[in-house]
């Protein structure tokens, strides 16, 4: 199927984190560069040896607090000097910064590409509640080539959409809001250990089931908390990462695909673009599913970490809800240690790359109270409806 | 219910628009005989351009539906669902739309629905009920 896997030339080297917080009194670059510089500094190089700057979505020419700062912006203030650097919010979703930089670096363009993402949708609504839930923002009548199929019929924010799938979720395979919660149960028992995550308190499955309904059957416990923060991740390739100060964390795989139409309703409700994704992944290794020893999977809603683990093959089609009840087997100590910071659901919406440095922190073992078993394999995907992508590193 | 409404083109206007005679109008691909939804110049199955809007029944059932609670806007603070409806004509042919005229909690997936036209401006927005 493919003659060439070219993520195999690429591994990270370093990873970095800003401050996580609801808001931060800092301004979206300075949390930027509190994230790039501890990991340029993690991966042991320093900013000259940086030629590559990856991002995702970028600043849209817009300033938005879902991600103020892009490469543009960065590369000045840093004083970076690359050779290729690249944003945009078309791709396959949260991770396209990383696919897009493993790339440029398997193609030759680059030797050490930072990449990063900023939000600052905490501060943002501090002066405007609806700021990071509606979806359209255009002014007068609706122009977007998507969003006009959905906003006159008041389909105001993505929960609606994920509700949707819920819902159907919930009529094919019999899943219940109580399975669901334990997504939202599990992400909150990890954060408790997490110093950095928003919500740490702990969470009964009666407070879930208690929490306010938005858009039924999704609660407000379904959804994710806003957060200021950044996060940075090296990417070098391989050759040169053996020089760093930590053990190399190879791309083993990643999976970008998306063999349906890019609609919210027109793809396949249960299994979205999260299935071309994972089959794309799974056909460009050959280590299995039952190899992974952490998954760090897209709680935007907790339906869609759901859906991946199904999209994945951790567990089979239809079976999430059952595969997640009363919580042992994702537990930090079950068979698949699931969003061990908390997700974005407790640890805060650091949208993607959040779960590419959990990842990472589980692999070399830097997660303190938190750390689970030693692995060496783990999966993250990001994304959901038509966005979605995943990577599965092998920290050999 | 106030509504914010499609800017309206070559490619669409049929859709939003098919309700001033009553009909919701699909695009249709003569070549391969298959409806598809967004409307578009091309078929996305076949890619041919031999497509155009035609009526169909307005028939179709709920294939997944929200009831949403939470007012995104202070004009909103009545429930409402929000569904998505498959044609009859066509497995798989369906689009985002609300159920109205019942008691949002009433409504189930599976539940016939038939259309029934709401005008905002020039647009006729194709909403679903109840089929009888």
């Amino acid at each position: 199927m493919f003659d060439r896997i070219f993520e195999k030339d690429v591994a990270i080297t370093g990873i970095g984190q800003s401050e996580v917080g609801r808001p931060l009194a800092r301004s979206a670059m300075q949390l930027t560069l509190d994230a790039c510089t501890e990991a340029i500094r993690d991966a042991g190089l320093s900013r000259d040896d940086i030629d590559g700057v990856a991002c995702w979505p970028g600043d849209n020419n817009n300033g938005d607090a879902f991600s103020p700062v892009g490469p543009n912006a960065l590369i000045g203030t840093l004083g970076l000097k690359v050779n290729w650097y690249g944003a945009g919010y078309e791709g396959p979703g949260p991770l396209a910064g990383i696919i897009n930089g493993a790339m440029a670096i398997a193609s030759g363009l680059c030797r050490h590409v930072l990449v990063f993402r900023t939000i600052t949708e905490a501060s943002r609504r501090q002066t405007d509640k609806t700021a990071s839930a509606l979806t359209n923002k255009t002014i007068g009548r609706d122009t977007s080539f998507f969003w006009q199929w959905y906003t006159p019929f008041n389909v105001l924010s993505a929960i609606n959409l994920m509700a949707l799938y819920a819902q159907r979720h919930f009529h094919e395979y019999g899943t219940s809001s109580e399975q669901l919660g334990q997504i939202a149960l599990t992400c909150r028992e990890n954060a408790s250990l997490n110093p950095k995550a928003i919500y740490r308190s702990p969470l009964t499955l009666d407070d879930y089931l208690a929490s306010r309904v938005i858009s039924s059957p999704l609660r407000l416990l379904d959804c994710d908390v806003h957060c200021d923060a950044s996060t940075a991740i090296v990417l070098s390739r391989v050759d040169a990462a053996r020089d760093g100060p930590n053990p190399p964390i190879r791309l083993e795989a990643i999976g970008s695909a998306l063999h349906q139409p890019w609609s919210w309703d027109q793809i396949d409700l249960t299994a979205t673009a999260a299935r071309d994704v994972g089959e794309m992944m799974w056909a460009r290794t050959d280590l299995k599913p039952k190899d992974v020893g952490a998954a760090q999977l897209y709680d935007g809603f907790s339906i869609l970490t759901l859906i991946w683990l199904e999209a994945l093959g951790l567990c089979p089609r239809g079976e999430s809800g059952r595969f997640v009840e009363g919580g042992h087997r994702i537990a930090r100590n079950g068979e698949l240690p699931l969003n061990t910071n908390g997700g974005q659901l407790s640890g805060g919406r650091t949208h993607g790359l959040g779960y590419v440095h959990e990842a990472c922190t589980q692999l070399w073992g830097r997660g303190g109270e938190r750390q689970v078993a030693a692995h060496q394999v783990a999966v993250v995907a990001a994304g959901g409806g038509p966005l979605g992508g995943s990577v599965l590193l092998v920290k050999d | 219910m106030p509504r914010k409404l499609p800017a309206l083109n070559t490619d669409n206007s049929a859709f939003w628009q098919g309700g001033a005679e009553g009909h919701l109008l699909i695009h249709h691909c003569e070549s391969c005989r298959q409806y598809f939804h967004p409307p578009a110049p091309i078929c996305p199955r076949c890619n041919s351009q031999r497509v155009s809007p035609k009526v169909v029944s307005g028939k179709g059932t709920v294939l997944s539906y929200t009831v949403n609670q939470q007012a995104w806007r202070p004009d909103l603070a009545e429930p409402y669902v929000v569904a998505i409806i498959e044609l009859a004509e066509q497995r798989g042919l369906r689009f985002v739309t609300n159920v109205v005229g019942q008691a949002p909690e009433s409504v189930e997936i599976g539940m016939p629905v038939r259309v029934r036209f709401e005008r905002h401006e020039d647009v006729w927005l194709p909403l679903f009920v109840r089929e009888a």
